[in-house]
């Protein structure tokens, strides 16, 4: 196979060149060391040096557990996005079970979106070893895609777990739960759960239920304190109800965020995973340890990207 | 009693299930069917009719005429009943999700011929569960489809008295693997869902007649006497639904009645002449017992596995049928199993098996919402058939056994054996409903059309008489679906894959193409990635999942989207995913049109993986195939899965230039 060559894709990105996104996706998600050098110079090629600015793209985390009705719900905004004329990238992270070191990865089944349209990009991966764990290439895929598309969605599964890892990655985080759903509750309540910011009923269609979980959960956010967190309740069963408001509350949440403290901060973490998956504890421990790790991140320029600061750390563990 | 009957029992009704090309070829075929003795009718819908797509719709693009007939109007359901008088014939329609609008074109024709629709008897299948299970015809989502059925359940009973609405299909379970405690089961589940919407929509005092009219349609598989049992077990179980669950008292209304198509998923493509002995085993299976006897059979062709069946092969099924009915003494005698043991005993096993797995259906919240959970089980035992066939453990003759033959005779012809249609017709069909639409009232299509979406939008409301309406304003197949389509919205049926257990068991050949598989996602730099597709409109999926499950089992990342994709679809999905091989599964019999489709697709976007190709495709087909860019096609002879992923993952070895292993 021909290596890719990440400063070429970066370029197209920049350039705004969506048909880029399929080799991207096969270059970051690439384990040779051949591969490793050029999903580098990729990542540099879009990050804020060299884009002169954060990308524009907008990450939005979609989580939620399983049969929330998270792909549903993403076709109807799939939609809604591409009728208002934004690009859509999503790159959905798939629970399946790496038991046998395959995995079935059915979610695209679910978003419908035309063929023909360029302006839609969906790419499926299997999940790291933990529920809602982000795959190794996903910050990274985010990271670039945010430089050529509008939109970039991460979609994970899980609850109480998984948001800790999206909302390093992604601008705007939003929790997807289906009525009836009292752990969410439950994890809201008692701190467990990082606070989305926004949070999503589905099966609106249901009625009362839906209305009633919508009210509870906004008494849980409000029992904690939070009162920036909208709650919406959306129905994707024809004729979907909803949507509109959603992309609102969303466009809404990224408009009252610091992008680019949000940007920085996800950079920082995403060295740090990165560093720990490829050095594990022992690379931490020549580091000084996780808090001693993250003190230099803080200590670097903001806009530094991350394999910069992955081989800053790694530096830092030959010099200790 | 005496061990003789009074008088010998008449026949149960005998039909060939058969339609192709065009109303007009279809008839002609009727007709002669009927000379030969055939007492009944079964049409065969080609794939647009049945999923509410006229002729010229993209999806219909080579599935047009192919596995049955194409009927677009009014004018066409006249063309294919011309001459047969619908007063005194009994018609069977293998139609689902339209089968409201097939069975309003069928009042239509009748009313053109003077006869009244209360003098019609006949069966829609309209079973949409087992469409979401198994079969993949449906349209629209759950909720929809259980108020059409319930609908026209409520409707027939006052209407078309003498019509059975559904018949609620344990048949298609079978062919997707399912064992005789999940077939029962799952009918049984199944009825449940569409007697309980039948609740919502008449009065009480009417219930006792639905249920009279709800009748089932089986498998029957090789293993006879079980097969039998079977039928015992589900006609207990139906007798004490009535009962205790509907309050029906009424004997003759508590009676089990079902129509039957024996096994085709034992059919072998290897010795094919040996499916004719499976067949006419598989027939003592719904006749032998008379309390628990099909009312009506129709058996495959000895050639189904090959291709499509040609009239002579139909007509030998056929003369099974009278060989048994009128040659031997098998109608001259009350039940021969009463007072068995063995009988009893395996009864008693399916009933015990049977109501737990019910129970667990229930717990899942019925048959609408358990779909997820049955097609899960049913992928999970279907992987295991194939597993004990492949193992040795289930002797299949002539296909894992004694498997040295002489050629066949059967299949020397020119024509090889099976039926070919004609792909010009399909061009004919596009022209012909063109110029229906332009010879009718527009006005009174658009008013009939309008009304449809308004009744449709209103839950209170039968959507027959609508339905009706528009048949006779002239309104096409697909636009009545299209209309529903635009108020109900559309749906994509769970693949059951997904949940499918992962298994790390099996052969040492599995363990070491797990290692392979590994040794090959290494060099490439990822883990191996395949698409399985399922390009045009066919539903039958069981092929495609158990590729896709096994692929995940040898350690690939496996891309399936489920059924009715258009090659640009299957396209774009392969390129945005980054697969490394694409594998396709058809079997409604347009892989020439629509595989070449899925290549050149594939090469206009710079996808330059191996496509591989698996599905009931003749060996003539082969060639062209290959010459359209396919890698390799595999055909029900193969049988072993595993030995495909190995040609899968050495492809994408040599593709991808890695050394082939050691």
């Amino acid at each position: 196979m021909t290596q890719l060559d990440g400063s070429a894709l970066a370029a197209r990105l920049r350039a705004g060149d969506r048909t880029a996104a399929p080799d991207v996706l096969n270059l970051v998600e690439s384990r040779t060391p051949a591969a490793r050098v050029q999903a580098d110079a990729l990542l540099r090629g879009v990050s804020p040096a060299a884009l002169g600015a954060e990308a524009g793209g907008h990450v939005v985390g979609v989580t939620g557990p399983p049969g929330a009705g998270k792909s549903t719900l993403l076709s109807e905004l799939v939609r809604a996005w591409r009728a208002a004329g934004r690009t859509v990238a999503v790159l959905a992270v798939d629970p399946s079970s790496r038991r046998t070191g395959g995995a079935l990865l059915g979610d695209r089944a679910r978003i419908a979106y035309d063929p023909r349209d360029d302006g839609v990009f969906i790419r499926s991966t299997a999940a790291a070893d933990r529920l809602g764990g982000l795959a190794p290439s996903t910050r990274a895929a985010a990271t670039a895609l945010a430089a050529a598309f509008d939109v970039v969605v991460v979609e994970t599964v899980g609850v109480g777990q998984s948001e800790t890892d999206i909302a390093e990655l992604a601008d705007t985080v939003a929790v997807v739960v289906q009525p009836g759903s009292g752990d969410t509750l439950q994890f809201l309540k008692s701190g467990i759960m990082e606070i989305p910011d926004v949070l999503v009923v589905t099966k609106a269609d249901l009625g009362d239920i839906a209305l009633r979980a919508r009210r509870d959960l906004s008494a849980a956010l409000r029992s904690v304190g939070e009162r920036e967190t909208a709650v919406l309740a959306v129905s994707s069963v024809a004729p979907a109800t909803g949507i509109d408001e959603l992309i609102a509350a969303l466009d809404a949440h990224l408009a009252h965020t610091d992008v680019a403290a949000r940007r920085v901060r996800a950079r920082r973490a995403t060295a740090l995973a990165d560093f720990t998956a490829e050095h594990g504890e022992r690379g931490l421990r020549a580091l000084g340890g996780r808090r001693e790790a993250q003190r230099w991140l803080a200590a670097q320029n903001p806009a530094c990207d991350v394999p910069s600061l992955v081989g800053g750390l790694e530096a830092r563990t030959v010099s200790a | 009693m005496s061990h003789r009957l009074p008088e010998r029992d008449k026949p149960w009704m005998m039909r060939t299930y058969a339609g192709h090309s065009t109303a007009a070829k279809s008839n002609e075929l009727y007709r002669s069917n009927l000379a030969k003795g055939q007492t009944g009718l079964s049409i065969a819908f080609d794939l647009p009719t049945q999923t509410g797509y006229d002729p010229d719709d993209e999806l219909a693009r080579g599935e047009v005429g192919k596995v049955g007939v194409p009927v677009a109007h009014a004018g066409d359901m006249a063309a294919l009943l011309d001459g047969i008088p619908l007063d005194r014939m009994n018609t069977s329609m293998t139609i689902n999700a339209t089968a409201a609008w097939l069975l309003a074109l069928y009042v239509v024709t009748a009313e053109s011929q003077g006869v009244e629709q209360a003098q019609l008897s006949g069966t829609t299948q309209n079973d949409i569960i087992k469409e979401f299970l198994a079969r993949g015809t449906y349209a629209f989502p759950p909720g929809p489809s259980m108020r059409l059925i319930a609908d026209m359940i409520a409707y027939t009973v006052e209407e078309i008295p003498k019509w059975n609405p559904i018949n609620i299909c344990s048949y298609h379970l079978q062919e997707a693997g399912a064992t005789p405690v999940q077939e029962i089961a799952y009918a049984m589940s199944n009825a449940i869902a569409v007697l309980d919407a039948a609740r919502e929509r008449v009065p009480a005092d009417r219930m006792s007649a639905v249920f009279a009219r709800i009748s089932f349609f089986v498998n029957a598989g090789v293993r006879f006497v079980e097969e039998h049992a079977k039928l015992r077990a589900m006609a207990v179980l139906w007798e004490q639904l009535g009962r205790e669950r509907y309050g029906v008292t009424d004997e003759k209304a508590l009676r089990f009645r079902y129509g039957v198509q024996v096994n085709s998923l034992g059919l072998t493509e290897s010795q094919p002449e040996n499916n004719v002995q499976r067949i006419v085993l598989e027939a003592l299976a719904v006749t032998l017992g008379r309390d628990a006897r099909a009312r009506a059979i129709q058996l495959p062709a000895w050639n189904e596995a090959l291709g499509l069946p040609r009239p002579w092969d139909q007509q030998w099924s056929l003369r099974i049928q009278q060989v048994l009915a009128f040659e031997t003494d098998l109608l001259e005698y009350p039940d021969i199993f009463e007072g068995s043991k063995v009988m009893e005993g395996l009864v008693g096993e399916l009933l015990e098996g049977a109501r737990a797995e019910m129970a667990v259906v229930a717990e899942h919240g019925g048959a609408v919402k358990g779909v997820d959970y049955m097609k899960a089980a049913l992928v999970d035992s279907h992987r295991e058939r194939i597993r004990r066939i492949e193992d040795g453990e289930q002797i299949v003759v002539g296909l894992n056994r004694f498997t040295e033959s002489e050629a066949s005779p059967l299949v020397e012809g020119v024509d090889g054996g099976i039926m070919t249609v004609d792909p010009a017709g399909e061009a004919q069909q596009i022209e012909a409903v063109r110029a229906w639409r332009s010879g009718r009232d527009q006005a009174a299509t658009d008013a009939a059309l309008a009304e449809l979406a308004r009744v449709a939008a209103s839950e209170g409301e039968n959507i027959m008489p609508a339905t009706i309406a528009a048949a006779r304003a002239g309104v096409t197949t697909g636009e009545w679906s299209r209309t529903l389509r635009e108020v109900f919205g559309e749906f994509r049926a769970p693949t059951g894959v997904g949940d499918a257990a992962a298994s790390l068991n099996g052969s040492a050949d599995l363990a070491a193409l797990r290692d392979e598989v590994d040794r090959v996602s290494e060099a490439l730099g990822r883990r191996l990635k395949i698409l399985v597709g399922k390009p045009g409109l066919d539903g039958h999926s069981n092929g495609a999942e158990q590729i896709a499950v096994r692929a995940r089992d040898v350690g690939m990342d496996v891309v399936y989207e489920g059924i009715r994709l258009t090659p640009e679809q299957i396209a774009t999905s392969a390129l945005h995913e980054g697969v490394h091989v694409v594998g396709l599964s058809i079997l409604s019999g347009s892989h020439l049109e629509l595989i070449p489709a899925v290549v050149t697709q594939l090469r206009e976007r710079g996808v330059d993986v191996p496509v591989v190709v698996g599905g009931i495709i003749p060996d003539a087909d082969v060639q062209p195939l290959k010459a359209a860019g396919v890698a390799a096609v595999y055909t029900p002879k193969d049988f072993d899965i595993t030995r495909i992923m190995q040609d899968i993952v050495r492809l994408v070895a040599e593709r991808g230039g890695v050394s082939t292993a050691a």
